[in-house]
């Protein structure tokens, strides 16, 4: 199973807890995947609102908790947010989001490996949610990071891995670095596809909590994530353009 | 004196940040909080003074991706 910073996760799936029916529905959907990892956000809190109940229900799940800078822009408004969620959830853990674009949700490269280096060098293991780029990947290493999370798509598109090559190109040129796909997955047969690529884990939400049976598609989830691990530990065949029988030629009945 | 709580403009009596929370009903919640874009972490609330105009963020545990 994936190990982030010398943690070892029970199960390469982690799972985010946004956009449910309910949390009754939450709670089922990670019941039944066994997600490895829970994330979570902090937003602002009326006096007397809700966030108790909310983190009664994430400490009940049992699992690490990565909590995000999701909607944070600036390096600074991001390291902020860092600081505020180590403190309320007790965890050094950050998914480091910096967004660069309102429409596509694309990391801001630039911004992102400043806000890494500054959480690195003050304690915090970080989580980059990053692009498929091998030489950003490469700078996120220099600046502390020992894991990378690049997106397959857009967060919340559910189009998959829209760039196999750059993503496959990633794998291996840091064959070593733990790798999870974060965002745009849609279905699972796409995170059966980055398992078989050799990535670690992958990062979902919205295929999730928006499907009309959150709990069975999160363990549609696994269970392909499951079937993806299993394939790549089993050395895969390679494809081939012309077909070759697979039934044996020698004693065919010779029937003209 | 008027502060701007979570983008809401607010008027406090208190005068340094663990005052206000307990003034503006936050007790013991779990939450994290900001002055003026700074994190202000909970062992030295009692320390961070407050001023008219200030920007308090009081943020708390939610639902995230």
């Amino acid at each position: 199973m994936p190990v982030f910073y010398g943690t070892e996760i029970a199960s390469p799936l982690m799972l985010g807890t946004a956009q449910y029916p309910s949390p009754a529905v939450l709670a089922e959907a990670f019941r039944r995947s066994g997600a490895g990892v829970v994330t979570v956000s902090l937003r602002r809190e009326a006096a007397g609102g809700g966030g108790e109940g909310f983190w009664e229900l994430i400490r009940a799940l049992g699992r690490p908790v990565l909590p995000n800078t999701a909607g944070c822009h600036s390096v600074r408004e991001a390291v902020t947010t860092a600081h505020m969620a180590r403190e309320v959830f007790g965890t050094d853990w950050i998914k480091l989001e910096v967004i660069g674009h309102s429409d596509t949700l694309q990391p801001d490269p630039f911004g992102l490996v400043e806000a890494a280096r500054i959480l690195s060098d003050d304690g915090f293991r970080v989580f980059p949610y990053t692009t498929e780029d091998g030489i950003l990947g490469g700078r996120l290493l220099e600046a502390g990071c020992e894991v990378l999370m690049p997106w397959g798509a857009p967060i919340g598109t559910g189009l998959g891995l829209n760039n196999v090559y750059g993503l496959r190109t990633l794998r291996a040129q840091f064959p070593d670095v733990p790798m999870v796909i974060d965002a745009g997955l849609g279905r699972p047969s796409q995170a059966a596809q980055a398992m078989e690529m050799g990535f670690d884990a992958v990062l979902l939400n919205t295929a999730v909590a928006k499907a009309g049976d959150p709990a069975a598609m999160a363990e549609g989830f696994a269970r392909a994530l499951e079937a993806g691990r299993l394939a790549r530990a089993a050395d895969p065949m390679e494809p081939r353009d012309m077909a070759a029988p697979s039934t044996p030629v020698l004693g065919l009945a010779v029937l003209e | 004196m008027k502060i701007t709580v979570n983008g809401t403009p607010t008027d406090i009596a208190a005068t340094d940040l663990a005052a206000a929370l307990e003034e503006l009903g936050y007790g013991e919640a779990r939450v994290a909080t900001a002055v003026n874009e700074t994190f202000v972490p909970a062992a030295a609330r009692g320390h961070q003074a407050l001023a008219a105009g200030d920007r308090l963020e009081i943020l708390a545990p939610k639902q995230g991706g």
